[in-house]
Parts: C-alpha cells; structure tokens; sequence
C-alpha cells in the first residue's frame, strides 16, 4: 500500500473511531442505573464488563469463575431480562447494574452501551469484556490470578491479551442433557474441537480472523465464510480512547488487535471457553430468531437458527474431552508465551 | 554463631512482603539494613517501620528516591551498606536483597555454607567486552556514553540523546585501572572488599563516573570488587532467571517445587501474591542444617522450554497468538509427510498397499474435488477437520497445517494430483513444495490412466486430458524451481514403469527405513494394455500427451509377482 493510502485509511480508522466513541456516549442515556457501586474501584482492581438478557441460570457459576480469577468489580448491562437475572445480580455484592430495554442490535449488539461503560469506568483498569457464556482461561489459571497475569504482560509492554474462542458441546443431541440453573456448564459440554481452525489475516486492522470449530463444520460447510468469528481480545489495558470495534474480535487503534507473533514465536494467549450450547440453546434460539437482534442482516442466519432449534448433535469420533488449560496449551489453542 | 552475616534490603513495593521477609531474616539473629525508597509515601513507610519496629537487629538507612537504571540505586545501596558496617561491627559478610527476594533456606544453612567458603566474594562479575546476554542494544555503550536521564522518565529522549551521541562519537574516558564488569546486583560480598570499595581514595572519582553510567547498579560493584577482592566466584548467590527481553522471570506459587528442588539460599523476583511460597519457606522449620549445594540449573529447563516457545514457537502451529508471516515459520509444518501423485493411478490400491507396508496413515486424495478422501474415508477427521470439499477449500492451506499438527508423532501419506484442488495460483503446493517437511514423489502423466479407464465421449475426455496436463505442467515447474525445499521425485509414467519397483524401494527407505517393504510384493498395475492406443487417439485428435515420457504403443508390462530388490 502507498504511504498516501496508508495515511488515508490511518485517517479514516481514527474518525471511526471517534464516530463510534461519541455514538457510545449517546447510547448511555439509555442505560438506568440499578446499582452502582463503582465508588468500590479501587487503582489497581480488574474489572470485569458484560451485557447480557436472560441469563439467571449461568450467572452463579460465571460470577463464580471470575472471582476465582481474581476479578474485583462486575459492571454489567441487564438488556431487558425476565428470568429474574437483574434482581440476582443486584444482590451481589461487588455488582453494579445497569438496566436497559433499547435495542440490542441498535446498540451494536451490545458494545455500546459496554463501551459507554468502559470509556467511564474502564480507564487505567485492566478490563475482562464478555459474554456471559464465556469463561476465560489461560496458563497457569488455577494457580496465578488474573492480578498476576496483567502485572506481567505489563511489565513487558503489552496492553492486552487475546484469546480463541472455543465451543465446548456435549455428547449427544444438544437438548438430551440434563443441566440445573446454577450448575457450572462445564460439567454438561465437555467436547471440543481441537484441530479444525482456520486464520487469515485482515490487512486493515491487522487483526487475524479465526473461523472453524464444530459450528462452522456443522452449520456453515456450504458457506465458510459467513461461520461465526473465534478471534477474541477480552482483556486489555483500557484507556478511555480505545473502541471495541466489532464486538470483542477487534479494536482500534489498531495495534490492540496484534495479539499475535509473526516472527515464529507465540504471544501469551488464552481461550474463552464457549458454554452457548447448554439444552436451552434450542429455546434461546428460537426467540432469537423472533427477535431478530443478533446479526446485521437478520435473514441470513435462519437457517443457523433453523439447525439449532433442532438440537443437533455436535459430537463426533474427533472431539476431544475437556480436561484443563494443560491440554489446551499443548495442542496449541492456547500458549504461554515465555510466562514459565 | 549469628550475628557475623549482615543483611541490605532495597524496598519499594509490596512492603507487608518485604516486611514479612525482613522478620525471617532478622530471626536468624543477624542483622539487617532496609533502604525503603523516597518515594514510598510517608504513611505507608510509618507504617511499615512501625511493624519491624521490635527487632532489635533491624536498621533504616538514608532514603534515596530510586529510579530504574540509574545512580539512585547504587547510592541507595551504598548508603545502607556503609549504615550497616557502622552500626553491627561483628558483620562480616554482606548479602543484598530486594523486597521481592525470598530466602529458600534457612539462614543457618547459608551462614554454614558462607563458612566453609572463607573470604570468598560472590558477585557476578563478566567483563563488559563479553557478555551477550544484554538485551536492548547497549553493552558497551552503557559505559562509553553519558546518561543524563533514565530511560523511565523519557523514552523518547533517552533513545535520542543515545542516538545523538553515537553520532557525534561520543567516547567516555573510562577511569583508569577499571575494566567494565557488569553482573546482578544482588551479591554477597565480604566485609574486607566492601570496605575497600567504600574507603577507596578514588572514590569520589568513580563514582563521579558511574553517575553518568546506564544501569550502574549492574555495573559499580561489578566492576570495583575486581580492585578489590581477593578471591572472587562469579555468581551470584540469589536464584534468578532472565526471559527473552531481560527481564526477570517472577516466580508464582506452581513453582514451589522447582525452588525446593533448586536448593538454592534465595530467589528473586516473588509475585507478591504467591501466599503459597511465602507460607512454606518462611515458615519456622527445626529442620537439621543441610549441607546441599544450591544448584540454580535445576530450573533452566523450565524457564529455558517458555523462553523457547516465545521465541521460536512450535513448528506448524498457527494459532491466535502465532501467525508467523511467510519464511517465518520456523517449520511451516509440524511433522515430515509424503505426497504421492500418480501412484494411485497406475498401481491397484497402492493405498491399501502402503498402509499395509508402512506404518503411517495413508489417505486418498486430500484435496480431491468432491470431498477429502482421508483414511478409511472418515467423515470428520482428526482434530474435527471436515471432508467437506467447500470447508477444505475455504483455506487449503490451513487444512493441511491442521491435519499435520493434529496427528504430530504419525506419518501422513496422501495421494495429490491435477485434478485436485489447488488453491490460488497452485498455492497449496508452492506451500508444500518450500517445505522441508514434505516428500513429493510424481509419476507424470499418470492423470490420463483414469481418463483411459473410464472411457466416454472422447471429446470430453480430450478436453479434460488438455487441462490436466496444463495443470501438470506448471506443477512440474514448481516443483523444478530454485525455492523448494521439499524432497522431490519425479519420473515419467514410461520411466517409472521400466521399473517400479527400483523408486518404491528408494521412498520407501525414507518413509519407513526400518520396515521390511523390501521383502514384500509390490502393487500390482492396473491394466494399461490399450492405454498406448489411448495416447495415440489423444494425439490424433490433435492434443499432444507429453508428460507420460515415451510411452510404447503397446507395452510390455514388468512381471507383477517379482519382488523388490
């Protein structure tokens, strides 16, 4: 690329940038606080940011999980629940809420109202950014808490960590298991697919694009392509200038998304274990498909929807058992980068 | 017999460890000077003295405001040194330590060694001429230019002012009679060479000199104690292991069993949350003084497996934290792999035949058009590679680095050719072809024995036989270039027939060198008495079969029952 045209698109990711950042800041009128107990923040604390609908039986394990982790401070956007997810979180005690029945795709899917949050909350923090159906892991998880991970990637310079996002599934028909509210989904989807990724890298953002897993083999053999995103950056450094771009899979500025080594070694990096396919996957679908807020070009995922509702079984004589952040780094989803 | 060995501590974060660490030590009835930095604030330094304030033994010097790499460092050290030989005139050895260090052993145990080891200075100490392992470009430089300002406070001027001298060939005098040592700075030196260092009547003039040096700290003592010291053993008594950028490696609680099995009497740096290594080795233990030697190189090889793994990365992974851009590999795939083509053409289920000889998973066509043929023409392969054509073909490439990765420590066979899919610009197989990792063996021409046995509209089959030998032909020419680093073989389909066995034979001893396949039958051929005619009728419709070689109109084919030799 010319060093014209590098300027020019330089330019034109800033005022994207700018546009988006300002849009998000709009979008916090539509946030009504519930709760807020920021005030708690303390300098160094990591602080976890989620919007989520609909969620109550997840919560207890996911809270559970990042607390382990060592995070501080949940803010977290209730996007119109109605199973009771709003009051649970209120109740806990380092949870501030806020409450929004707007658009979830007019907010970008959620991002900007997160983005409002973070741009407020979120600066000088180490921030985690998910779903509530992602669980993050790394090296040495069990044993080095999220505290000890950032103070390291700090110490070397780095501002963020990526991750994989991983589909765990379980064996058998997608609503054949059984899982009770507030049991920890990790016990229910134990598979994944171990070894059918694919990355390309998008010149633009710098950022690479990971597809595969069992869903692009199971619902998007006839179009690769439109098979979901894996690439996740779910943890940075935030500064109140930074912009979740496209949900969490890139960033601007641009060198938030080289979470990746191309000289032939490895980055530290991690997964975020995908716990979507619960048994109430084939409901949630189904309402989603109704409510039409998931994807920019509604129509196009029917099909995707179609096939969830039927529960399928994703299973194969090729999945891999979970059993641990061990196994991950050694079949290369996940590395520790020189953290020995 | 306590009290001879005196301790100096330079604190500036995390004091409730430091203070926890500075308690052990002072247990052990020696005694300890603490330099907490200037800029720890004044509540929390109160603080900090308050809770060390009922040991007797347990000193604070004169604050210095310490900034990485610069002379604020060895002032402070210098400083509490001089206060601790003042106050405890018994000390005879001192030791330094940093708020993030912690004793692995107990303080009996190194005043022993420290005993059978008479006026010994341990200090590492290697001649700034050569050493390697400094890391951001500057060795030498650090003595022979001025550092005004440390590299914290002013990146960018730093980097400028370094540039700036290089170009006007700044040279520092380096005083006389000192050669530039650099080493940690955590040593234990004995009271005699300390003494000498700070007593020296060139002093002021050396110091006037470090005080324009980068990182002194590594490099004062380092350097002094070769005036000084009469016997000195180049290392440093403390545990500590450096990464790929310089710097240190922090130890965390899953590393409790290597700093035991290190037996080494310090290590540095702590994570201040690891509750589990302050818990176990500062816990009071009436275990008897062991005499075991600390053996730091215990813990290399853990260290040394992660320092690798950022470096160079795992052959043939691509991964979301490892994209290597081309050439850059380090191994563009994990494991060596065979690809055969025309193999399948001539002989009668040369797969099944391989399987049976060698011990590798044999595939069909891979990369075939309609879906990939792997072994026994399962549905999902290994890792949860698909053999759907559309997701293969989506990233040829990235099916081919899975599969290698998913199925490390087994050979993978598989039969390729130019009706298969390419990729763009016959990607795939420039891939495999700079790949030292992949055997290429080639019988060309062999694409036109199914068209012959399938038979047809002949106009049809003249048609695909022109493109597949189009394909073909650049392939040959790929395959032929200055780049490749594949093993390459290729011979015509009249050349391979002469004699199949004399090739089998030869890839054979490198895909299975200990196997028997010598003793055994080889593959019969499948039956090409009218594919001479064939040709000749591809010919007289005007399109010119070359790459088979000079095939025979009517050949005379080799005895299938005779043996390798």
């Amino acid at each position: 690329m010319s060093g014209v045209a590098r300027i020019w698109q330089a330019y034109q990711l800033r005022r994207k940038r700018q546009l988006r950042l300002g849009r998000a800041l709009r979008k916090r009128r539509e946030l009504q606080v519930l709760v807020n107990r920021t005030d708690a923040i303390r300098p160094r604390d990591i602080l976890l940011f989620a919007t989520l609908r609909n969620e109550r039986a997840r919560l207890p394990s996911f809270l559970a999980h990042y607390r382990r982790l060592g995070v501080s401070q949940f803010l977290i956007v209730d996007n119109g629940s109605t199973d009771g997810s709003a009051d649970y979180l209120g109740a806990q005690p380092e949870v501030s809420l806020w409450h929004t029945t707007a658009s979830y795709r007019d907010s970008r899917f959620g991002m900007d109202w997160v983005q409002g949050l973070l741009m407020r909350y979120g600066h000088g923090h180490w921030c985690v950014t998910v779903d509530a159906d992602e669980l993050l892991v790394y090296p040495h998880h069990d044993t080095r808490a999220l505290p000890a991970l950032t103070e390291w990637l700090e110490a070397g310079g780095e501002e963020m960590f990526g991750a994989l996002m991983l589909d765990l599934y379980p064996r058998g028909p997608l609503d054949s298991v059984r899982f009770a509210p507030g049991q920890d989904p990790l016990e229910v989807l134990t598979w994944y697919d171990a070894g059918n990724y694919t990355i390309a890298r998008k010149p633009g953002l710098e950022a690479l694009w990971i597809q595969g897993g069992p869903r692009a083999r199971a619902f998007f053999a006839d179009q690769p392509a439109r098979a979901p995103t894996l690439t996740k950056v779910p943890l940075v450094k935030w500064h109140w200038r930074y912009l979740y771009l496209n949900s969490t899979h890139a960033l601007l500025p641009r060198h938030l998304n080289r979470i990746y080594d191309t000289e032939g070694g490895e980055k530290p990096s991690g997964v975020l274990l995908h716990t979507k396919f619960l048994p109430q996957i084939a409901a949630k679908s189904a309402e989603e498909k109704q409510r039409r807020q998931h994807f920019g070009e509604p129509g196009a995922f029917d099909a995707y929807y179609d096939a969830l509702i039927a529960a399928p079984d994703l299973w194969t004589p090729a999945s891999t058992p979970y059993r641990g952040w061990q196994q991950l780094e050694a079949e290369g989803l996940m590395s520790r980068g020189g953290w020995g | 017999m306590s009290g001879r060995l005196g301790f100096v501590m330079l604190v500036h974060t995390a004091l409730d460890r430091a203070a926890q660490v500075a308690r052990f030590l002072a247990a052990s009835g020696n005694p300890l000077v603490i330099h907490i930095d200037a800029r720890v604030g004044a509540a929390e330094h109160g603080r900090f003295v308050q809770t060390l304030a009922d040991l007797p033994g347990v000193r604070f010097s004169r604050r210095h405001r310490c900034e990485w790499g610069t002379w604020s460092l060895v002032a402070a050290m210098l400083t509490a040194a001089q206060t601790l030989l003042d106050a405890f005139p018994r000390v005879e050895r001192v030791y330094t330590l940093s708020g993030a260090c912690l004793p692995l052993r107990p303080v009996a145990d190194l005043e022993a060694w420290l005993d059978r080891h008479p006026d010994t200075d341990f200090i590492e100490s290697v001649n700034v001429a050569d050493v390697n392992w400094t890391k951001g470009g500057l060795s030498e430089e650090r003595f022979t230019l001025y550092f005004p300002i440390g590299f914290k406070r002013n990146k960018w001027l730093f980097d400028r002012l370094v540039d700036a001298q290089r170009l006007l060939r700044t040279r520092r005098e380096v005083p006389d009679g000192l050669t530039p040592h650099i080493g940690s700075q955590w040593w234990c030196l004995t009271r005699a060479t300390l003494n000498a260092i700070l007593t020296d009547p060139m002093r002021p003039h050396y110091d006037g000199y470090f005080k324009r040096v980068w990182i002194p700290d590594e490099s004062y003592f380092q350097t002094l104690v070769r005036l000084h010291a009469r016997r000195i053993e180049g290392r440093s008594l403390t545990l500590g292991k450096f990464d790929h950028q310089g710097r240190p490696h922090v130890f965390y609680d899953d590393h409790l069993q290597l700093l035991r099995r290190s037996d080494c009497f310090m290590a540095r740096k702590i994570w201040q949350g690891a509750d589990r290594l302050y818990a176990h080795f500062l816990a009071p233990r009436d275990a008897p003084l062991s005499d075991a030697e600390p053996q730091p190189s215990r813990i290399d090889r853990h260290f040394a497996r992660a320092t690798s793994q950022r470096i160079r990365g795992r052959a043939g992974l691509y991964m979301a934290s490892r994209f290597p851009v081309a050439n850059r590999e380090n191994g563009k795939t994990a494991e060596p792999y065979s690809v055969f083509q025309g193999f399948t053409e001539v002989f009668q289920d040369f797969e099944g035949w391989l399987a049976a000889v060698a011990n590798c998973r044999v595939h069909g066509h891979l990369f075939a058009p309609h879906k990939a043929e792997f072994a026994g023409r399962e549905k999902i392969f290994a890792g949860g590679l698909s053999d759907s054509a559309t997701l293969r073909d989506y990233n040829p490439r990235a099916f081919l680095t899975n599969l290698l990765w998913s199925t490390r420590g087994e050979r993978q066979c598989f039969q390729f050719g130019p009706a298969d899919t390419q990729g763009r610009n016959l990607d795939l197989l420039r891939f495999m072809a700079t790949d030292s990792n992949a055997q290429i063996s080639v019988i060309s021409g062999a694409w036109a024995v199914p068209l012959y046995r399938a038979g047809g509209d002949f106009g049809t089959l003249r048609k695909e036989a022109a493109r597949l030998q189009r394909i073909e032909s650049q392939m040959l020419d790929l395959l032929q270039s200055p780049e490749v680093r594949a093993r390459i073989r290729i011979w015509t389909m009249a050349e391979f027939l002469e004699n199949p066995a004399e090739p089998l034979h030869t890839l054979f001893d490198e895909i299975a060198p200990h196997s028997q396949a010598r003793l055994m039958r080889i593959p019969d051929l499948v039956d090409l008495s009218g594919f001479g005619t064939f040709l000749q009728a591809l010919r007289n419709q005007g399109m010119q079969p070359v790459l088979m070689g000079d095939f025979p109109l009517t050949p005379a084919s080799p005895d299938p029952s005779h043996r390798m030799k």
